[in-house]
């Protein structure tokens, strides 16, 4: 398993961890448990969590997966520069924003499962992975090379007419004909 | 409309028969909690009992489905028996893993369902507790069985608790949790992306199926869910008596008793005890195949990093298009990979042709010293491991009087395998094949990864030329993409006899084919007759195909369009 991102699961982990936080928190608001405050912070956690994560890295090595309509998100997760960029930030930040969620049933399932997208956050922190946004390619205007500013002063040596002329009955021969020999 | 009925009736039909049975287990066990025995504990809960419950028998159905798609050996052997009676009905065994993945998705469903309910569950037994007050009919029935510890209605004991505890501590919330916890990582790591990219991580952590399926035997076996018993029913009867809770039990002429509870047994083993025991023996089948001597008779390196293994096993037997999945056991000893099967059955030995894009195949190659040039000793080279085969849709192309292959890069490996298969029996012992005309092409982004596969097109050019059998065999390479020092050097050669890339004398053309054109003709030629279209190669191309298969059915040709997904 040499090759693997772990980045990239702990992305899939995290985005389901944030809706399932957020469900939970939904239903425990609305059917207003005991300590639906916790289900309240678990709502905005979870909204959060998701709005973070949905915005997909680009790989390292192989083609970069976009989400659908994700380029929003990549500029504003973007803006934050190295506490988006560095996945011990948002190991750390995952487990932080979990364990309020496990004191309330609903929400339980949520922090377990952001407790363990922050785990394999950290795998991937430890094996130098870090965010990168997928931007598209600007393109570059190529600027023809500065030995094609002047064209040739005078036309191309060429023999006298005799030799000049085609042999018809095997054009395709004829191309690779040359009347005065090339080498030297 | 008609060839959608062909191509797409049976599918349908499964989902609709599936999605049915769904349905009636949901409506059956919500209604089945609605009954007289569960009055008091509706009375604790209300609908949410009901909510919980009829998710739960949906996923006893769905569990006992999702083992029976991915036994492979299983499906093999039925899709043979199943083919002399119906093509249909064999081909739809094909789509074993999109079924696997709508059952596994329908779990997701059901499981978010039965854990709300239960979340409310939880509350309203917790709430019940909390509020000790005698006149309130929900405290009074919690504290019922207080004494034996055995006849009582309420999981949730004390008050001096909360809901998370309780969880932790019965075996339904400490089986639920680590069920669900699985799910979750299991689907987590089965998303495309991920899928495509890591199997290993896929595969690995699908087997936490394994804790997913033992947790689910024993989430009921606490009985947590509780309803009166019949003895006490005969006793208590819940419409009349309801109302004199206050009076339950006492000596002075009360004719309700106190209501005693129990649970029922657990259910679930019962639905997936027998897929279980199917996969273990599938398993083993698995095991005892990769068991048998597989010996490896010719390595030859192909250009684009293409891995030729010819081998031998005693007692294989193979049909066109096959597959076979392949361990290397000094490489890796959990993995087994898919590889179609290039050689044909007339083949004394069976041949995969291995594209190396990742860690195992890269380190295949190195065990068969596939970067070496010179000749190695036998026992040099690794003991492999082969499961299979196993059967696909390419089995059916003899099957059809007009065949159209497609195959996209590395796709046109069955393809290999059939064309090889035609070759013999036509040419070789001048069989008569029910096949008539095959229209093939193949689509390659690269010149290289021709010269293989060029090779057995020429050789098959040539007998054909040999023995006068010119159109039987229609085959179109297209080059989808080349590099401008490239298209120079076709443009000068563009007159000559043979195609400057493959040495064929049937050009290569260049971009993507007509569809619609080439279609067309094949209608236009063919009237009155089934045109297979075979397809191995990426979605989009198959969908593009299978618009058009159903497009130019009309009046009496009809194409069937087949699709090899790995």
């Amino acid at each position: 398993m040499g090759k693997i991102e772990w980045a990239m699961w702990a992305n899939e982990q995290a985005l389901a961890s944030g809706l399932i936080l957020l469900t939970g928190g939904i239903v425990g608001v609305a059917g207003q448990f005991r300590g639906w405050q916790f289900a309240a912070y678990a709502i905005a956690a979870g909204a959060f969590v998701c709005l973070l994560e949905y915005p997909r890295s680009k790989r390292t090595k192989g083609t970069s997966v976009e989400r659908t309509g994700q380029y929003c998100f990549t500029v504003c997760v973007k803006s934050f520069g190295p506490l988006t960029r560095n996945y011990y930030v948002r190991a750390f930040l995952h487990a932080a924003l979990s364990v309020p969620a496990g004191f309330l049933l609903a929400t339980v399932l949520g922090c377990v499962c952001l407790g363990i997208a922050s785990i394999i956050y950290l795998a991937a922190a430890i094996r130098g992975e870090h965010w990168e946004p997928i931007l598209p390619k600007k393109e570059i205007a190529r600027k023809p090379d500065d030995s094609m500013k002047n064209p040739p002063q005078n036309p191309p040596p060429r023999p006298p007419p005799e030799t000049r002329r085609k042999r018809v009955d095997d054009l395709e021969g004829a191309a690779y004909d040359n009347p005065i020999p090339v080498d030297e | 409309m008609g060839n959608f009925a062909a191509n797409e009736g049976l599918s349908i039909f499964v989902i609709l028969v599936w999605l049915g049975i769904n349905a009636f287990l949901f409506v059956h066990f919500y209604m089945a909690f609605l009954l007289e025995r569960w009055f008091y504990t509706r009375v604790l809960l209300g609908h949410a009992l009901s909510w919980a419950r009829a998710p739960a028998a949906c996923l006893n159905f769905n569990c006992m489905l999702i083992l029976l798609p991915v036994c492979r050996n299983l499906l093999s052997f039925l899709r043979g028996t199943i083919q002399c009676c119906s093509r249909t009905a064999a081909r739809q065994l094909d789509r074993n893993i999109t079924f696997h993945k709508l059952v596994a998705y329908m779990i997701a469903f059901h499981t978010a369902v039965h854990i709300i309910a239960h979340l409310f569950n939880f509350e309203y037994f917790m709430d019940a507790q909390l509020n000790r007050n005698s006149s309130f009919l929900p405290f009074v029935l919690s504290e019922i069985g207080s004494g034996d510890n055995a006849s009582f209605l309420n999981p949730i004991r004390t008050n001096d608790t909360n809901p998370t505890f309780v969880l932790f501590t019965t075996i339904a919330g400490v089986t639920g949790v680590a069920i669900t916890l699985a799910l979750i990582l299991i689907i987590t790591s089965s998303m495309e992306v991920i899928r495509r990219s890591y199997f290993e991580v896929f595969w690995y952590t699908h087997h936490l199926f394994i804790i997913f399926f033992i947790g689910l035997a024993f989430h009921g076996a606490g009985r947590i869910v509780r309803g009166q018993t019949f003895d006490s029913l005969s006793t208590n009867e819940p419409e009349e008596c309801s109302s004199k809770f206050e009076e339950w039990g006492n000596d002075n002429g009360s004719t309700c008793a106190v209501p005693r509870f129990a649970g029922n047994p657990p259910q679930t083993w019962k639905w997936v005890l027998g897929p279980m025991i199917l996969y273990v023996c599938e398993r083993i089948v698995r095991f005892y195949r990769s068991n048998q001597k597989v010996v490896i008779t010719k390595v030859v390196m192909h250009p684009s990093k293409t891995l030729e293994l010819q081998m031998k096993r005693k007692g294989f037997h193979m049909e066109v298009g096959q597959y076979v999945f392949i361990q290397c056991p000094s490489v890796s000893r959990l993995e087994w990979h898919p590889f179609t099967l290039t050689s044909a059955p007339e083949e004394d030995y069976f041949s995969a042709h291995i594209r190396i894009v990742g860690d195992w195949t890269e380190a295949l190659h190195e065990a068969c010293a596939g970067d070496k040039t010179q000749p190695q000793d036998a026992w040099k080279l690794p003991k492999l491991a082969i499961d299979g085969p196993f059967g696909t849709a390419s089995e059916d192309v003899f099957g059809y009087e007009v065949v159209m292959l497609v195959g996209a890069g590395i796709g046109v490996t069955p393809f290999a395998s059939i064309l090889k298969s035609v070759w013999y029996k036509r040419i070789q012992n001048n069989q008569d094949v029910f096949t008539k005309k095959i229209y093939f092409y193949w689509l390659c982004p690269e010149t290289q990864a021709f010269e293989w596969f060029a090779d057995l097109l020429q050789s098959l050019e040539a007998q054909m030329t040999e023995k006068g059998v010119t159109d039987f065999l229609s085959y179109n390479i297209y080059l989808t993409r080349w590099k401008e020092t490239e298209a120079a050097h076709f443009r000068v050669h563009h007159e000559a006899e043979n195609d400057p890339i493959t040495g064929l004398k049937q050009k290569t053309l260049y971009g993507k084919p007509n569809w619609d054109n080439e279609f067309g003709n094949v209608a236009a030629k063919h009237p009155g007759t089934k045109v297979g279209v075979f397809l191995c190669g990426p979605p989009q191309l198959g969908k593009s195909l299978e618009k058009q298969s159903l497009s130019h059915t009309e009046g009496d040709v009809k194409f069937i369009f087949n699709k090899e997904n790995f």
